[in-house]
């Protein structure tokens, strides 16, 4: 088994698709916590059928760089998702349902009118689940993956204890002067580089479940912020790596594999939780 | 001059006026109630003094050394609270990001602070419980701490015995007088319970569709204010019609006090029965 999984990673593409998911992993982790606490669990689901939306524009207009056009679409879209708040006419989880069905139907009506490949539901398939992506990835676009990952883990440092404020508290966090608008917008811009990023791993199908699991499995073992935060983290790089492992030995397709193994994880953190309890 | 002074505010929702050229001003040390019934216009007179909306119109100035910024705020707890995984500790010192200037972690100061105003409310036992975990009336201590962190001068509370049983009622009444005697700081709090408000305030403002503002002894003479806080033991009011009423009358329901004057009082009795 060790020599087959040396053997693979003498492939330069097996490395890449290592790197990229750990980064990713990290990185989808960091921000799940809040987006699970602020009630947001479906928005990297919503989103990710946005970008899915982009992807297609961007193929049928044929850009060579999809990433130039899918990241600032699918940053607005996040940024109109998140600020939205309590007094829109239309609520924050409805607005979701919206905007990602409709980017999810009309991204696939577009892909079939102007059909440029002969293959398109595989096509189809593989945006969705990011069955192949992954094992694609060129050398730009892992450094591309590398430097945004660092950005992410960087920001939410040094934001840390603000995203924590506006997280549990906007109202108070506000009233004593926190720019909590500006903090949301961060959030938002955020998540959607995550998203964009991660559809390179899992397909955009998927990726609720990076974002949500690891966030969720850790909250039924820990108490306060950080360490749920880092458990969190901890947990997604190491579901991560192993269902890129398993993926590589037994040939399955990478993102659902991930997301099987995050919820075996997230069963396993049940169980610990309430032996915890008791 | 006043800490915070309010002019001829009139406040609302878009085009929805809830009350009319409202004038005000608190003192340093002041304990002021705001009383009055659901929908009033309670919460959105407490979100104009955070600053979190605008007024339509009036102006709204903060003097003797506050600033807008240092009021310190005790917000009723929302859903996400419930199940929030965090400390005592992390929440306490989320109140510590007032500062103005932006810097990414806590001071040692801003540390320090957030361990005596643990130790002030008197839950220095629970710093690395779970907020989640803890009861009622020490959550609300919990919350205290944090806006005793952005403030030493002047607490805004928002309803903050709502669900408390009577015995940490009465215990979290007595923290903010000591508070309010003890430390000087200057207490506005919104509030159902006008009994309370009578026993423990110096001033209060009624709002509805008869504004009142002035001292305690005042209120007590004032029409609105014999309706509102008649003591229920030597409560001379009549209250007709008491069977249909939904609280009994010790309790002083602000739907039954309505009923006296508005004979359309059956919706907001029964709603309120809905809410409760």
């Amino acid at each position: 088994m060790i020599e087959t999984l040396v053997y693979y990673f003498s492939f330069p593409f097996v490395r890449y698709a290592m790197i990229v998911g750990v980064l990713i992993a990290l990185c989808s982790s960091l921000l799940g916590v809040t987006l699970v606490l602020k009630r947001f669990s479906f928005i990297g689901d919503g989103l990710s059928h946005v970008a899915f939306g982009a992807i297609a524009i961007a193929s049928v207009l044929n850009l060579t760089n999809e990433m130039l056009f899918v990241l600032p679409a699918t940053v607005v879209c996040a940024v109109l998702l998140l600020r939205t708040g309590q007094n829109t006419k239309i609520k924050g989880d409805a607005a979701i349902a919206m905007i990602s069905v409709g980017a999810l139907a009309c991204g696939y009506l577009l892909m079939n009118i102007f059909n440029t490949s002969s293959n398109l539901s595989g096509d189809v398939c593989s945006t969705l689940f990011g069955s192949t992506r992954v094992l694609t990835l060129s050398v730009s676009e892992v450094w591309l993956c590398v430097i945004l990952s660092i950005a992410v883990v960087v920001t939410f440092v040094i934001f840390y204890n603000k995203i924590f404020a506006v997280t549990f508290d906007e109202d108070f966090a506000k009233a004593v002067g926190t720019n909590v608008n500006g903090y949301n917008l961060l959030i938002a811009v955020t998540i959607a580089i995550i998203i964009v990023l991660a559809m390179n791993l899992v397909g955009s199908l998927l990726i609720s479940a990076l974002v949500i699991f690891p966030a969720l499995s850790a909250m039924r073992v820990f108490r306060s912020f950080l360490s749920v935060t880092i458990c969190s983290a901890v947990l997604s790089v190491i579901c991560a790596v192993l269902g890129i492992l398993i993926s590589i030995l037994a040939g399955t397709p990478v993102g659902s594999t991930i997301v099987l193994i995050d919820i075996l994880a997230f069963f396993a953190a049940f169980v610990v939780g309430h032996i915890k309890k008791s | 001059m006043a800490q915070l002074t309010c002019k001829n505010l009139t406040l609302g929702y878009e085009g929805d006026i809830l009350v009319h050229d409202l004038s005000f001003e608190v003192n340093k040390g002041d304990y002021l109630c705001v009383v009055g019934e659901n929908g009033s216009g309670k919460s959105t007179l407490m979100k104009t003094l955070l600053r979190l909306m605008n007024p339509i119109s009036g102006t709204l100035t903060t003097g003797d050394g506050v600033t807008a910024r240092e009021i310190g705020y005790l917000p009723q707890q929302t859903d996400i609270q419930r199940d929030f995984p965090a400390s005592v500790w992390e929440i306490v010192l989320s109140g510590c990001q007032a500062s103005g200037k932006f810097h990414p972690f806590y001071t040692k100061e801003e540390k320090q602070m957030a361990r005596e105003n643990i130790a002030r409310m008197g839950i220095s036992d629970f710093t690395n419980r779970c907020f989640r975990e803890l009861s009622g009336g020490q959550q609300q201590r919990v919350l205290l701490a944090r806006a005793l962190c952005a403030t030493r001068k002047i607490l805004l509370l928002d309803e903050p015995v709502s669900g408390l049983d009577p015995k940490v009622t009465n215990e979290m009444y007595a923290l903010i007088e000591r508070l309010n005697k003890d430390e000087g700081i200057t207490i506005i709090m919104v509030s159902h319970d006008v009994q309370a408000a009578v026993r423990y305030a110096t001033h209060i403002l009624h709002i509805g569709d008869k504004i009142f503002f002035g001292t305690k002894e005042k209120y007590l003479e004032s029409q609105v204010g014999q309706i509102f806080a008649a003591d229920p033991k030597t409560n001379e009011v009549e209250i007709p019609d008491t069977e249909n009423s939904c609280m009994p009358v010790v309790s002083m329901c602000e739907a039954c006090a309505d009923k006296i004057e508005m004979p359309n009082a059956e919706n907001s009795c029964n709603e309120k029965e809905d809410t409760t």
